[in-house]
C-alpha cells in the first residue's frame, strides 16, 4: 500500500483497475448471482451514501446521533412530493437532488441547534427522538390536509431521467443492454464516489481538523478559538445533505416510500455500517455499508443449503438470518474494536500503551 | 492589558464569581491564588469567553470584551491553557500544535512550530507521538506550547501545576517564566499559592466568589493571612 502512495505511475493505474472493476461489477453480477444481487448492489451504494453522511457526525465530530434515518427520509419525501401525481408535479430530479440535500440540511440544523450543549447519551437520546418525531410525523401528515398520504405512503414516483430517457427501463447502449437497475447502479456509483471524495477532503480540511478537535475535547477546542457552535451545527448539516441526497436517489430508485422505510432500526443498523467499517476512515465506512447491506442477504441462502445439506430446513432462515448478523457483529466488534479499516487516530489510540510512557518525574495523576 | 470590573459569573445556578475587580498591566506576570472552589477557574473561563458573565465588564486592550464568545478573542491574542490542560490525546502532537494555530493565516506558522520546539526540546523528540501517551508533565508543557501557537499577547493558564509530581511542577514554572521573557502577559490561577507568588510580580487572593487580597506578590508572601491559610503555616 505504502509503494502505491509514493509512485504516482501506480497509483493511475490502481484507480482505473478499481474504476474497470466497478463498472464491469453489476454485468458480471447479473450473469452469475443474479438480478437481484445487482439490485442489492444499488442499495449497498446508496448506503454507502448514508454511511458516509453519518459518518462525518459521528466518526469526525464525535456527536452520536440515532435519529439520522431522518434525513433520508426527509430527502426521500422531498423528491417524493414534487416528483409523483400526489400533487401531480413532476420536476426534474437535477432541480430536486439539490432540493432535498438543502432541506435536509435544514432539519439537520434544526435537530443541532437545540443538542448544541448535549454530548453522548443524552445527545443519542434526542436525535432518537428526532428521528422518530419525523417518521411519526409524515405517518400522520395525511389529515386534515393531506400532504403526505400517510401510512399509505406514495407511490409511482418517477424514475430519474437522463437526457429524456427514463432510467426504469432497459436501455441498449453501444449494443450492450443495460437493465434498469444497471443504470441507476451507474448513477449511485457516480453518487457515492462523489460522497466519498468529498469525506476525503473534508477530513483533511480545517474544518475537518476543527471536528476532530471537538470530537477529542469540547472546552479545549474552543479555547483554540474554533468557533464549536457553527462547526457543530455544520457537521450535522454536511452529515444530513449526504441523507437527503441518497433519500432523493431511494424514491426514485424504489418509486414508492412511505414511512415504515424510516424506522429506528435502520437508523441503528447505518450507525453500525460505521462504526464497523472503521468510524472516521472513509474507505472503512463504505466498506461497512456494502458488507452489512450485503449479509443479510447473503444469509437468505441459509435455508437453501440447509436443504441442499442436511436434508431439510432445520431453522427458519428468517430467524436463523438476524441470528447470524447479530452474532456476526458481536464477534466483529470483539476481534477487530476499531472496526475493518480503522481511522489512522483509531489505530493509534489502540496501539498507544494504556499508561503514559514513563518520562522523568512519575507524574501523578490526582 | 486586562482590566476586570465588578465582574459576575453564575455557574449552574450557584454565583461563583461575585463581583471582583481585577488588573495585569502589559507585561506582567499576575496570579490568582485561592482554595478550591473559590472561583479561579470560573473566573478564567469567563475570561477567556467560554462562559457568559452575568455582569459587569471586561476591557482588553482598551476594548470591551464582556461576553465575546472564545473564538473571537484568540483571534485578540487572548488564549487559555485550560484546567487539567486538554491536549488532544488522540492527536500527535505535531496535530496539537497545529489546532493551537487555528485561527491564523499568516505564513510564519512553521516558524511558530520551530519556536515551540526549542522551548520544549521534549515535545520534537516526541512530535511524531499521540499525545496521550505523554507524562503529566509534557502534557501540560505541550498544552502551552499549544497556546503559544496563537501568538497570544495574554495568556491565562489554569492550574498549570495540578497532578504533577514536584521536580514537573519546578519545570512548568521554569517555563512560565520564559513565556514571561519573551514578553507574553500572564495571569496565572493556582493552588500552589508559594510557586505562583515566588514567579509573579503581583497576586490575588480568592475566596469564595471574591477577591479578599490584592497585592504585590512579595507581600503576599509574608502577609499573615495567607500564611497561614495558604502557605500552610
Amino acid at each position: 500500500m505504502s509503494r502505491l502512495y509514493r509512485n504516482p505511475g501506480l497509483r493511475i493505474v490502481f484507480y482505473i483497475a478499481v474504476a474497470a472493476v466497478l463498472v464491469a461489477l453489476p454485468f458480471a453480477v447479473d450473469a452469475t448471482l443474479g438480478r437481484t444481487w445487482v439490485r442489492i448492489l444499488d442499495v449497498a451504494l446508496l448506503f454507502v451514501m448514508l454511511a458516509l453522511g453519518l459518518n462525518i457526525v459521528v466518526g469526525y465530530a464525535g456527536l452520536l446521533d440515532l435519529g439520522y434515518i431522518a434525513f433520508f427520509a426527509v430527502g426521500a419525501y422531498s423528491y417524493a412530493l414534487l416528483a409523483s401525481p400526489q400533487f401531480d408535479v413532476h420536476w426534474s430530479f437535477l432541480a430536486l437532488l439539490p432540493i432535498g440535500a438543502m432541506v435536509a440540511a435544514f432539519f439537520g440544523v434544526l435537530l443541532g441547534a437545540p443538542t448544541l450543549r448535549l454530548r453522548g447519551d443524552y445527545l443519542a437520546i434526542v436525535t432518537l427522538g428526532f428521528g422518530e418525531i419525523i417518521r411519526i410525523f409524515l405517518n400522520n401528515l395525511n389529515r386534515p390536509v393531506n400532504i403526505t398520504n400517510g401510512p399509505q405512503g406514495i407511490t409511482l414516483i418517477d424514475p430519474l431521467h437522463i437526457a429524456g430517457a427514463s432510467l426504469a427501463k432497459t436501455h441498449t447502449v453501444v449494443g450492450i443492454q443495460v437493465a434498469s437497475v444497471h443504470s441507476y447502479y451507474f448513477v449511485f456509483l457516480a453518487c457515492a464516489a462523489a460522497a466519498i471524495f468529498i469525506s476525503v477532503r473534508l477530513e483533511d480540511s480545517r474544518i475537518g481538523r476543527a471536528w476532530v478537535a471537538i470530537r477529542e475535547d469540547e472546552l479545549a477546542a474552543a479555547a483554540m478559538g474554533i468557533n464549536t457552535r457553527n462547526v457543530k451545527l455544520l457537521a450535522f448539516a454536511m452529515g444530513a445533505t449526504f441523507g437527503g441526497v441518497a433519500g432523493g436517489l431511494f424514491a426514485s430508485f424504489q418509486g414508492f416510500i412511505s414511512p415504515e422505510s424510516f424506522a429506528l432500526l435502520d437508523s441503528i443498523m447505518v450507525l453500525c455500517m460505521v462504526v464497523l467499517g472503521g468510524m472516521g476512515n472513509v474507505i472503512g465506512v463504505a466498506l461497512g455499508a456494502v458488507l452489512l447491506t450485503a449479509l443479510p442477504e447473503a444469509l437468505r441462502y441459509a435455508g437453501p443449503l440447509q436443504q441442499a445439506w442436511l436434508g431439510t430446513v432445520y431453522i427458519d432462515p428468517s430467524d436463523l438470518r438476524m441470528l447470524l448478523f447479530g452474532a456476526a457483529l458481536v464477534l466483529m466488534m470483539l476481534f477487530r474494536p476499531a472496526g475493518l479499516w480503522p481511522s489512522s487516530i483509531r489505530r493509534r489510540e489502540l496501539a498507544a500503551p494504556r499508561e503514559p510512557a514513563g518520562a522523568e518525574g512519575a507524574d501523578v495523576p490526582r | 492589558m486586562l482590566e476586570v470590573k465588578r465582574l459576575e459569573v453564575a455557574y449552574g445556578g450557584i454565583q461563583a464569581v461575585k463581583g471582583i475587580d481585577l488588573e495585569v498591566r502589559d507585561g506582567e506576570l499576575v496570579t490568582l491564588i485561592g482554595a478550591n472552589g473559590a472561583g479561579k477557574t470560573t473566573t478564567l473561563k469567563a475570561l477567556a469567553g467560554l462562559l457568559k458573565p452575568r455582569s459587569g465588564t471586561v476591557l482588553y486592550d482598551g476594548r470591551d470584551i464582556t461576553g465575546k464568545p472564545a473564538h473571537e478573542l484568540v483571534q485578540l491574542g487572548l488564549a487559555l491553557v485550560p484546567e487539567g490542560r486538554g491536549v488532544f490525546g488522540r492527536l500527535t502532537i505535531e496535530e496539537n500544535l497545529a489546532m493551537g494555530a487555528y485561527t491564523r493565516r499568516d505564513r510564519q506558522v512553521a516558524q511558530d512550530f520551530d519556536r515551540a520546539y526549542t522551548l520544549f526540546p521534549r515535545l520534537k523528540e516526541r512530535r511524531r507521538q499521540p499525545a496521550g501517551t505523554l507524562s503529566g508533565g509534557e502534557q501540560q508543557m505541550l498544552a502551552i506550547a499549544r497556546a503559544l501557537m496563537s501568538r497570544p499577547k495574554l495568556l491565562l493558564l489554569d492550574e498549570p501545576s495540578m497532578g504533577l509530581a514536584p521536580i514537573m511542577v519546578q519545570k512548568i514554572f521554569d517555563t512560565i517564566r520564559a513565556v514571561a521573557a519573551e514578553g507574553v502577559t500572564l495571569l496565572l490561577v493556582e493552588q500552589n499559592a508559594k510557586l505562583a507568588l515566588e514567579a509573579c510580580s503581583r497576586g490575588y487572593v480568592m475566596e469564595s466568589g471574591e477577591i479578599a487580597l490584592a497585592d504585590d506578590a512579595s507581600a503576599l508572601l509574608v502577609n499573615p493571612q495567607v500564611r497561614r491559610a495558604y502557605l500552610g503555616e
